[in-house]
């Protein structure tokens, strides 16, 4: 308790000191930090990777083919706007690296466990304003970087996002891996500071930060993913620390860790004894449980929106709780199913095929339970709930395929086929991009004060939703006619031509996709300074962030802290007038808490 | 110039859109039209929104259809040209069936739960928060199927990467470069010499990096194009000098990556020849199907003044499946499956790793 009173005494001498650079730049307000994370990361990066897509998607429909949009954006990497083809191969790395590290991870974790981990909780601030602000000043330099990478002579990264070397650590082997894969992996090491960072400080507000009544079983499922989420991170990301610093070495002082006997352009380098599998195993001990560090907080955000929306408490709430551990725990353990091809051990193959087919139990319990969440509810049709509907829809159909590619046997056929990008993107992508969607607009009230505009919001999502299902869909039955991915163009191959009409149609969608996220952007920004003034607690909510002032101060709440008396899912409580208790409502004499 | 022309018009249609609603808002004000200006839900909106959520359900099920129907032919669930190949597809049938069932069901409830319980301003939602005995029936089923699928799918595992199954198989090296593969038969002895890539002597034309005094290498043959006779087990051993490299056999069910530093394995027994493949009705479909799609681009190109393309035939191919450079998307080699015979015929042509060597002085 005493600790709670320093805190808010440095807290008023702090607010009036604020000057336009301490709150808007440099600020330690985790508020201010969610917004710069959202900046940065969601909008800025996001803009930039879905482009590289629609690039990269009307390559594959229209190969080789002189194309003024390509003269426009590329420049002189497509000559006479015919793009280049180690320029797409960039365009498909950096669209990876963009998406998954940038936009959701830090965009996403950084935006919502920013935001929401000391409001729902009922904290002032994170932990450590400042190192907080460090995370994000990191994660900023770390985005210049990447995006300087894009402009050096040779061109940025092109080894895939998984940087496999020895063709990301041989500038003999492509150009993209001389300067442009430097700056790759020094931005990469600022990025992992800066997720460190976040998450140790996430995870220690949520261990001690709790207000009074907060137990651990009455956190939100928010809180509860985000806080898994920043572990597996401190788990998982020093790995990768490791092998970008060993690839340093072996790119810049010679090193043989992950090199040996290698012929290239007519010389013998002098590397010997290392291992490219060996690479592989660190990455994927990172690249694995990453897939769980962009999903988990899109399942917490989802469970949140859906029991709020639907008026109903979340089915199985101490279930989806032990589900998000499960799925945490096994994440950490299945990463070879990356691998089953690459000449690892074919044993070793059966024991990761077994981890990861266990995944779908804790996966199957939480689609189950959103599904019986929605069962007799009374669901109001807010575009937060239309976000939330639509990533159970493809969580469900993309892990399903999972159970093919997690399958070491069925594995061999379609490992880096199409039939991988449609899963993967389905699973993770789409699944994880409604979340974030569906977190944007329920908390554009917190965030702005503002409301967005309803109807627009209906647009965005059903013609996004149509898209997502237009690109991926087919993308599978491609993918299962064994059309590898990551080729610059199919015309060499007569064999896939009768695919060629399906690729256009994908890129279609993928355009159409695309352009309709214009209509979230000009509906956020123009809500952000002319929507309509929202109410302080907008979808009538349960949890503590909706009591928080609505002036957006430093510290939170104006007065003391609520106290919280119940679990965060009283919605339709027997008993009760209004369809939602607070949780800072005491229980009625008598009253069990659920 | 062209740029400046796109970002003006992009421009001016976000201005007319934002104008347009403007003045859709306003004309609804002065016709004095109550509105809800809340931007959030009501009746009105669930109702609506509750119906699309069907429609999208019937969407769904609709691109399902569409897709099985315009792709169910020629995906590789049919027509393995391998003797494992048949056993790895009818795991994928099987878990195919499971999927579909699993997609068609969940999705049903999803779309019409959520169309069934749409919002109303004068109902309230059921507090319905646990009910174990559900939770354990959603716990466990999963758990059982899955158990099946894990057994059948381990099953098929060991048995297609058992190296040790058959007797005395052939013994072929696939060697991999940026941009393109090679064979190497290892010869009467079944033997593949010493190799590696410091004994690489492009001037002595020992572009595999044989050991030339490795009396197994001696009668090693070395070619562009991959022979294999039919129902003849196969070993493959597999090379790259380079970067990582992934000998993709798709007909096979066959895949391997290929990496610098350390030798892989993968074997299979081809048992249909390219010639019965080429006869095989659906792949006489599939090919019609291509020409025309070929002819139809040809007379596009020669309308440009370009060359035509050249009618397709079908091959098996080895295609290079992982990332591996510029030209990693035309990484190809032909394989040619054929009888005993055939082989022999043509392998007797091949020239020795001995005699394929340029004297030096």
């Amino acid at each position: 308790m005493a600790e709670y009173i320093e805190f808010d005494k440095n807290h008023h001498d702090h607010h009036h000191k604020e000057t336009f650079i301490t709150k808007y730049i440099f600020s330690q307000d985790h508020k201010m930090i969610a917004k710069q994370y959202l900046f940065t990361g969601v909008f800025f990066m996001g803009i930039i990777g879905i482009l590289m897509s629609i690039l990269m998607r009307m390559q594959i429909a229209w190969p080789e083919q002189p194309n003024i949009i390509f003269d426009f954006i590329l420049g002189k990497w497509a000559p006479e706007g015919v793009m280049d083809a180690d320029i797409y191969l960039a365009l498909v790395t950096m669209h990876g690296t963009i998406m998954v590290f940038f936009v959701l991870t830090a965009g996403l974790s950084g935006t919502f466990s920013n935001l929401l981990i000391p409001l729902q909780l009922g904290a002032r601030d994170m932990a450590s304003g400042f190192l907080n602000m460090l995370a994000y000043w990191l994660f900023f330099i770390s985005t210049v970087l990447m995006v300087s990478s894009i402009f050096v002579e040779a061109g940025p990264a092109a080894a895939g996002w998984t940087i496999y070397p020895p063709l990301s650590a041989l500038e003999l082997a492509q150009p993209g891996s001389g300067l442009g894969m430097t700056l790759w992996l020094v931005s990469m090491a600022f990025f992992i500071a800066s997720s460190l960072l976040g998450s140790l400080n996430y995870i220690v507000t949520v261990i001690n930060l709790r207000t009074k009544g907060m137990s651990l079983t009455r956190m939100p499922l928010t809180i509860w993913a985000f806080f898994v989420t920043a572990i597996i991170g401190v788990i998982s990301f020093p790995v990768l620390l490791s092998a970008a610093l060993l690839l340093i070495m072996d790119r810049s002082f010679g090193t043989s860790f992950f090199l040996s006997d290698i012929f290239i352009q007519g010389e013998v380098l002098h590397y010997q004894g290392g291992s490219p599998v060996l690479f592989e195993h660190l990455f994927w001990f990172l690249g694995h449980p990453e897939v769980y560090i962009v999903l988990l907080p899109a399942l917490g955000i989802a469970s949140e929106v859906i029991a709020t929306h639907a008026r109903k408490p979340i089915f199985g709430y101490k279930a989806m709780i032990i589900s998000i551990l499960a799925i945490a725990f096994l994440s950490t353990i299945v990463w070879g199913h990356h691998m089953f091809i690459t000449g690892m051990n074919p044993f070793l193959g059966s024991v990761f095929t077994f981890t990861t087919l266990l995944i779908a139990i804790p996966s199957a319990v939480k689609a189950f339970n959103y599904i019986t969440t929605l069962w007799k509810g009374n669901i109001q049709f807010n575009p937060p709930m239309l976000f939330a509907i639509g990533f159970v829809s493809t969580f469900i159909t993309g892990g399903l395929t999972g159970i093919i590619l997690g399958d070491s046997a069925l594995d061999i056929n379609v490992h880096d086929t199409y039939f991988v990008v449609a899963h993967f993107h389905l699973v993770m992508g789409i699944s994880a991009l409604y979340g974030m969607l569906a977190g944007m607009y329920h908390w554009f009230p917190l965030m702005f004060g503002k409301m967005m505009n309803k109807n627009l919001g209906y647009i965005h999502f059903w013609v996004t939703a149509i898209s997502a299902y237009g690109v991926f869909f087919p993308m599978h039955f491609i993918g299962m006619a064994g059309l590898p991915r990551r080729y610059y163009s199919n015309t060499n191959f007569p064999l896939f031509d009768d695919l060629a009409d399906t690729n256009q149609i994908i890129t279609m969608f993928a355009i159409l996709g695309a352009s309709v996220q214009l209509v979230f952007l000009y509906n956020f920004i123009y809500s952000m300074f002319y929507g309509k003034k929202a109410p302080q607690n907008p979808w009538k909510s349960t949890t503590l962030e909706w009591t928080a002032s609505q002036k957006q101060i430093h510290g939170n709440w104006q007065g003391k802290i609520p106290q919280v008396f119940r679990w965060p899912y009283d919605y339709s409580k027997p008993g009760y007038k209004e369809d939602f208790v607070p949780q800072h409502m005491p229980l009625k004499k008598g009253e069990e808490e659920y | 110039m062209t740029s400046i022309f796109v970002i003006l018009i992009l421009i001016f249609i976000s201005i007319s859109l934002w104008q347009m609603i403007k003045i859709f808002d306003l004309s609804k004000a002065i016709s004095g039209v109550k509105i809800d200006d809340s931007q959030i839900a009501n009746d009105k909106d669930n109702s609506t929104q509750a119906k699309l959520m069907l429609a999208f359900l019937a969407f769904i099920y609709a691109i399902t259809i569409f897709s099985i129907v315009k792709y169910g032919k020629f995906p590789l669930i049919s027509n393995a040209a391998s003797e494992h190949g048949d056993k790895i597809d009818t795991l994928m049938i099987w878990t195919l069936v499971l999927i579909f069932i699993v997609q068609i069901i969940t999705q049903f409830l999803l779309y019409y739960f959520s169309f069934k319980y749409k919002g109303r301003k004068d109902s309230k939602a059921l507090f319905y928060t646990d009910n174990h005995k559900l939770e354990l029936m959603w716990t466990i089923i999963p758990a059982i199927v899955l158990t099946g699928f894990i057994t059948y799918g381990l099953l098929t595992w060991s048995d297609v990467m058992n190296l040790q199954k058959e007797n005395d198989p052939m013994v072929v090296e696939l060697y991999a470069q940026q941009f393109n593969w090679k064979a190497r038969y290892a010869g009467d002895d079944n033997v593949l010499g010493k190799s590696n890539v410091r004994l690489i002597d492009i001037d002595r034309a020992n572009i595999l990096g044989l050991d030339e005094n490795d009396p197994n290498a001696q009668d090693d043959v070395i070619t562009t194009e991959l022979h294999l006779p039919v129902n003849r087990p196969i070993l493959f051993v597999m090379r790259s000098q380079d970067v990582i490299h992934s000998a993709y056999m798709p007909h096979f069910r066959a895949q391997m990556n290929c990496v610098p530093g350390m030798v892989t394995k993968f074997s299979f027994t081809p048992t249909v020849t390219t010639k019965e493949m080429r006869e095989n009705p659906s792949m006489i479909d599939k090919v019609i199907n291509i020409n025309n799609i070929r002819e139809e681009k040809s007379k596009e190109l020669a309308r440009s003044g370009e060359e035509p393309l050249d009618p397709y035939q079908f091959d098996y191919l080895l295609l290079c499946n992982k990332i591996c450079g510029k030209s990693h998307y035309n990484m190809q080699m032909k394989i040619i499956v054929e009888t005993e015979e055939e082989f022999s015929n043509w392998y007797k042509n091949q020239t020795l790793f001995k005699n394929s060597l340029i004297a030096q002085n």
